[in-house]
């Protein structure tokens, strides 16, 4: 187990084209994460769509791949140039690796034996794997005659036979899994880092296996981490309008809009905001040139809808329906209000007649070029 | 659920049966029509049973010939097969030796087999042929002309060049196919060099060594062209394989009875002994 520490690492593929630039142009970068930390003992999970790198991370974390720039420390040693089996890290992968030929109990004790490790020590350590994962029932069977889930717990179970291994690295690793044994084998996975208290590090491109495994989510775009934090905390307060985009479903409302002291209007809709957050808002605008985006985000899940003008003492905003869909447990209603269309998550179908949007000011956020403004500035 | 009675199906099948027919089953109903009969001439024949069979069995030059046979058909699966898989294992996997390599590992497929026999044939000479002259240069006393190993280590040298490159590619082929993560996953299990190849590469190869095992086997049971250009099967009996065996019985002794009988035994011992080697290789890698 270790702490692993990333210092300004990057990473760029060897393009195919002959471009003779000897500058590392940000844009080509496949990875620039800066530096960042995965503590010891932590569950993560990086979550992003595909191809922006979380893939990249994680071979870089594992030592699979050399970051073309920046150093990895393992508990302050600079492995940046050891093997992966140097760094004692296990990887499960997308489609399940065993080894055909070998029995369960063999593939098991592979990377033991591999290490030079004495024959009891090995078998014992592969009983104890094999029944936290279920597996003694199949251990001198050969490995290719299991069933997909199956043969992903030996590749798991592959990493975990060692005590020592500073991490597991998960890279989409359900793919390949069906729904029923999916939610068995994620909880398999929680209930070993709880026992266990490996490093996990889960790399998925599906936010409910992300938000449902991990303690801590990275969500990456184009190379980079836009936020880390808790499940709630990406919810509640996105930093980038792209997690406010991929992390809830749907995700949360935009609004482009035009800061004022104390509000944002949108066309002519005026919606009152706090003033301290105007403020950054305005401070932060004034640095960039007048290209500079500004918008609000609220998610679907806090907007509230009726047809009273006035809920609680409120003045709602009128708006027109567009559209409702049914789903099981709530309806989405997609409204709009002076060009800008809001979509809605609500219980009951909306009255009738005229309808009213009712926007909770501390739901909502403020975005200043897709950056989250925080009103401590 | 009940079938439903019905056999006009039957008559699809008509063609290829038919065609299979003047193919296969008629030419070899005829060989098996020789085998049984001793012909003088078109209206002098004798039915003989199996005395022929019973001749054939008990030949020496026969037992001989298919000892030389085996023994030539296992040293070439012995250097063939493990060389094939080192080529092809050294091969780069990307870039422009690729082509290179394919090309240059292709070209000795593509060489008919007598003229492969004529290539040896005078390069091996010791007057006039590069290999030959060398080999004497080098104080190596070589001539296959006058020396039984030496004919029988050229004919078997032949057959190493021509024949190397079908292995490379096939196995080359399965290399390619295998999954980059398997190579990762290995790396993660701190695996050797030998235990990637033992657990991963030779598996994954197994379905594509199977049939170059087979195709290699076959044909080196079938050889003819080399050695009969090489030496015509000689000096002495050395390089006279079964094929050459059974030219001479038929066509040069016109052994009509004989010849055909023991063209049924050839057959059938290339058919029991590849079917050997898949049930056996199959097999064995099945349990593994």
């Amino acid at each position: 187990m270790a702490e692993i520490l990333f210092k300004q690492v990057a990473h760029r593929y060897k393009s195919t084209s002959t471009s003779k630039t000897n500058t590392v142009a940000e844009q080509e970068l496949a990875l620039s994460v800066g530096d960042f930390c995965w503590q010891d003992g932590g569950a993560y999970a990086l979550l992003g769509p595909s191809g922006c790198g979380k893939s990249t991370l994680l071979n870089i974390t594992s030592g699979l791949l050399a970051p073309s720039q920046g150093e990895v420390f393992f508990d302050g040693v600079n492995v940046t140039n050891q093997s992966t089996a140097a760094r004692n890290i296990a990887q499960v992968f997308q489609f399940p690796v065993i080894y055909d030929t070998m029995t369960v109990r063999n593939n098991l004790a592979f990377p033991l034996r591999n290490r030079g490790m004495k024959e009891p020590e090995v078998s014992r350590r592969v009983g104890e794997i094999a029944e936290m994962l279920e597996l003694d029932a199949v251990l001198n069977k050969k490995a290719r005659g299991l069933s997909a889930d199956q043969k992903q717990l030996i590749s798991l179970g592959r990493g975990l036979v060692r005590k020592d291994v500073s991490a597991i690295l998960f890279d989409e690793p359900l793919t390949v899994i069906d729904p029923h044994q999916k939610f068995k084998l994620r909880r398999k996975l929680k209930e070993i880092h709880r026992h266990l208290k490996l490093t996990l590090i889960y790399v998925t491109h599906d936010q409910s296996e992300a938000l449902t495994f991990a303690d801590q989510v990275l969500v990456m775009n184009k190379g980079k981490i836009l936020q880390q934090g808790t499940p709630e905390q990406l919810f509640e307060n996105p930093a980038h309008s792209f997690v406010g985009h991929f992390i809830g479903s749907p995700g949360m409302n935009f609004l482009s809009c035009d800061l004022g002291n104390d509000a944002v209007r949108i066309a002519d809709t005026v919606i009152p905001m706090d003033a301290q957050l105007c403020h950054q808002g305005l401070l932060q605008l004034a640095t960039l040139d007048k290209n500079a985006t500004t918008s609000i985000g609220i998610r679907p899940e806090y907007l509230q809808m009726s047809g009273d003008p006035q809920l609680n003492g409120k003045a709602g905003i009128a708006v027109t329906l567009e559209s409702l869909e049914n789903y099981d447990a709530y309806q989405m209603a997609t409204v709009s209000f002076s060009g800008a269309t809001i979509r809605v998550k609500t219980r009951q179908p909306p009255e009738s007649g005229a309808l009213y949007l009712q926007i909770p000011e501390s739901k909502t956020r403020l975005y200043v070029n897709d950056i989250l403004v925080n009103a401590n500035g | 659920m009940d079938k439903i009675k019905n056999n006009k199906a039957w008559f699809l099948v008509l063609p290829v049966v038919l065609l299979v027919a003047f193919s296969a089953i008629i030419p070899l109903m005829t060989v098996v029509n020789y085998s049984v009969q001793d012909i003088f001439g078109p209206d002098n024949k004798i039915f003989v049973g199996t005395e022929w069979f019973v001749f054939v069995l008990q030949d020496e030059r026969l037992h001989s010939a298919l000892a030389r046979q085996f023994i030539f058909s296992f040293s070439v699966l012995a250097i063939e097969v493990p060389l094939g898989i080192i080529i092809a294992m050294c091969m780069p996997k990307k870039g422009v030796w690729v082509s290179v390599c394919l090309v240059l590992l292709a070209l000795p497929l593509l060489v008919p087999f007598n003229v492969v026999g004529t290539i040896w044939q005078i390069f091996g000479r010791a007057d006039i042929g590069l290999g030959g002259w060398a080999l004497n240069a080098l104080g190596v006393d070589y001539n296959y002309a006058q020396n039984a190993g030496d004919a029988w280590l050229t004919v078997l040298v032949m057959d190493v060049w021509h024949w190397t490159s079908l292995i490379v590619l096939l196995c080359y082929a399965g290399l390619l196919s295998i999954p980059e993560v398997y190579y990762q996953a290995a790396r993660i299990d701190g695996a050797s060099a030998w235990a990637v190849f033992r657990y991963i590469q030779l598996p994954k190869l197994s379905s594509v060594l199977v049939i170059g095992v087979l195709l290699r086997f076959m044909d080196s049971f079938m050889i003819y062209a080399e050695p009969f250009v090489l030496t015509g099967g000689g000096p002495g009996n050395a390089t006279t394989f079964l094929s050459q065996y059974l030219t001479t019985m038929a066509v040069g002794q016109f052994d009509l009875g004989p010849a055909a009988a023991f063209s049924l035994i050839y057959f059938l011992i290339i058919l029991l002994f590849s079917w050997l080697f898949y049930t056996a290789i199959t097999h064995f890698s099945g349990s593994q």
